[in-house]
């Protein structure tokens, strides 16, 4: 059981406010989405967490010990997967056991341990057949399931991950929620994800974050109660009231509108 | 009007067989199959010896000048069979490889640290970029004062002619790999060295490989520059002496050697480059 804690946490950059004042707290075996306008600070608050991005002030905790940098234990997937071209999907996926960190008095068993756990990996994100093929041949719902592999072949205690499905199709989407709602139930991890999509947010978390844009705060903490996940349940009444209602408090704080008078009286008033 | 425009537009596509069938030669960024490009290739280099061929027997030129292509085919012969054309070709190529295969086993890992650390390339970085546009071909006498006219002489022109840029250019294809691969295994809890080693070296290596081969041309116009001022073998050094006894001929021949050396080595590192990183795109 692992604890991520945050309290009082805000980022300038130069002049420039991005957090204020953030509290989070996430636990092993919670789905937490951070929602809000572009630019509100998602990114740099969950590369803060990465450990990639440093912190102005505030604390950063897990378990009690304050992160000075990246590690294992928070493994990261981003938008445009980063994987690595030159290597295979099997050897993407076992990258990280290469590493110094766990290569280091490991047994033989550990490392049987570690290609079970791989062949697990690859199975449970369909890349059986894909396995021996490089990334510039997969299309994108298979990189991204390539560098979830990669992500969760670390073990981490927290996944973090940054509009991984923002550059997917709507069908190819719905696949890999699903998939990710697997993981959820088969992994030891807590997930903090990121997206600008209020139903994805709403069918994957436990609970969904919204963030106020100027200076990047926490406007609200939405906890969602809905029967176990199923494409269905994305028609229900239940779940699209919910959804209506944190688009709302999105748009409010964004103070983004479009005036149709304005425009009318700009176009010469047709 | 009205009805030509209505019929474009409800036109299946199949029905429109340019769209489909033929190769669109003068597209932008088009693609042309593989014979074709060969094909037009090879009509530049039939074009210019037409043209060579052609003007040198109107006979408008003194062959003093321009020597047909007959003359010039058969001086190759008797300098490769009657004199020593592969010698001369060997110790040149001898001279490129070495002064080459210094500043490459040196650029490399500098042009490295210089992309990965910041420290390291505001030591190098400018120090690269002064020396850069030091004119190699002004170091020759204080080379030759250093080195003598030994085989040193010609290695540390070729090196002094391709190392700066190769550092450069190195350290610039390592700073564009993308920062996410570095952010991914350091969030996998990969150390410093093995960011730079086992993915900065890596994702790299195609574009160094590239700069490499580029820089290999440099080499050889560094390489002949070095022959004529400062040696008593090689091709350069056949050039100046063909030029003192006017035996245009053998200039041609000593050109033509260099280029078609050029254009192999290049093919088979292109080939080579394909056959190692098929990950790549060129
Ligand atoms: N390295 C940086 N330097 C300066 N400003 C930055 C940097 N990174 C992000 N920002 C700014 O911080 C704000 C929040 O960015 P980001 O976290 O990427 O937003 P989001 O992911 O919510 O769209 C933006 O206004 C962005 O311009
Ligand atoms: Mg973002």
């Amino acid at each position: 059981m692992s604890t991520l804690f945050v309290s009082h946490l805000s980022k300038r950059f130069d002049a420039f406010e991005a957090l204020r004042d953030i509290d989070l707290t996430l636990q092993t075996g919670e789905f937490v989405a951070l929602v809000g306008a572009s630019g509100c600070g998602k990114s740099t608050l969950l590369r803060i967490i990465g450990g990639l991005e440093t912190r102005s002030t505030g604390r950063l905790e897990v378990d009690g010990k304050p992160i000075a940098g990246p590690g294992h234990d928070r493994a990261m997937v981003f938008q445009d997967y980063s994987l690595y071209p030159w290597l295979t999907v099997a050897q993407n996926v076992r990258f990280c056991r290469g590493l110094k960190i766990y290569s280091k008095n490991q047994s033989s068993s550990e490392i049987d341990d570690s290609i079970r756990r791989s062949n697990l990996l690859i199975d449970l994100m369909g890349l059986t057949r894909v396995r021996d093929a490089r990334p510039n041949q997969l299309s994108g719902g298979m990189r991204q399931r390539v560098a979830i592999a990669r992500a969760l072949m670390a073990q981490p205690d927290f996944l973090l991950m940054d509009e991984p499905f923002g550059a997917l199709d709507t069908q190819t989407r719905e696949v890999m929620h699903d998939l990710v709602l697997h993981v959820k139930a088969t992994e030891r991890s807590a997930f903090l994800f990121v997206t600008h999509d209020v139903e994805e947010a709403v069918y994957l978390a436990d609970r969904v974050i919204v963030l106020a844009p100027n200076p990047g705060r926490v406007d609200s903490v939405w906890p969602i109660d809905l029967p176990a996940r199923h494409q269905s349940l994305k028609m229900t009444p239940e779940f699209l009231h919910i959804k209506r209602e944190i688009t709302d408090r999105i748009r409010a704080t964004s103070g983004m509108y479009s005036d149709l008078a304005a425009l009318q009286a700009l176009s010469g008033g047709a | 009007m009205e009805t030509v425009q209505e019929n474009s537009i409800t036109l299946p596509p199949a029905t429109l067989p340019h769209l489909h069938n033929r190769t669109p030669l003068w597209t932008v960024r088009g693609r042309i199959n593989k014979r074709l490009y060969q094909l037009i290739a090879l009509a530049s280099f039939l074009l210019l010896l037409g043209l060579w061929w052609g003007i040198s027997a109107s006979g408008v030129v003194d062959p003093l000048f321009l020597p047909g292509p007959g003359a010039v085919a058969q001086c190759f012969v008797s300098w490769l069979f009657d004199q020593d054309l592969l010698n001369d070709t060997g110790i040149s190529l001898y001279r490129v490889f070495a002064g080459f295969g210094l500043s490459a086993v040196m650029a490399v890992p500098l042009g490295l640290y210089i992309g990965a650390y910041q420290p390291v390339r505001a030591f190098f970085e400018p120090l690269m970029e002064f020396s850069r546009y030091l004119p190699a071909v002004a170091f020759i006498p204080l080379v030759m004062l250093w080195a003598g006219i030994g085989e040193g002489s010609k290695i540390s022109l070729i090196w002094i002619g391709t190392f700066f840029q190769m550092v450069l250019m190195i350290s610039d294809n390592v700073s564009r790999v993308p920062l996410s691969q570095i952010e991914a295994a350091r969030t996998l809890g990969a150390t410093n060295t093995e960011v730079v080693h086992k993915v900065l070296l890596r994702s790299a290596m195609p574009a160094i490989f590239d700069t490499l081969r580029l820089t290999l041309g440099f080499a050889w116009t560094y390489l002949v520059v070095a022959e004529m001022v400062a040696a008593n073998s090689g091709l350069g050094y056949a050039i100046l002496q063909a030029q003192r006894f006017l035996q245009t001929e053998r200039i041609f021949v000593g050109i033509i050697v260099i280029g078609v050396i050029g254009l192999v080595t290049d093919q088979t590192l292109r080939w080579v480059h394909r056959k190692l990183f098929p990950w790549a795109k060129q």
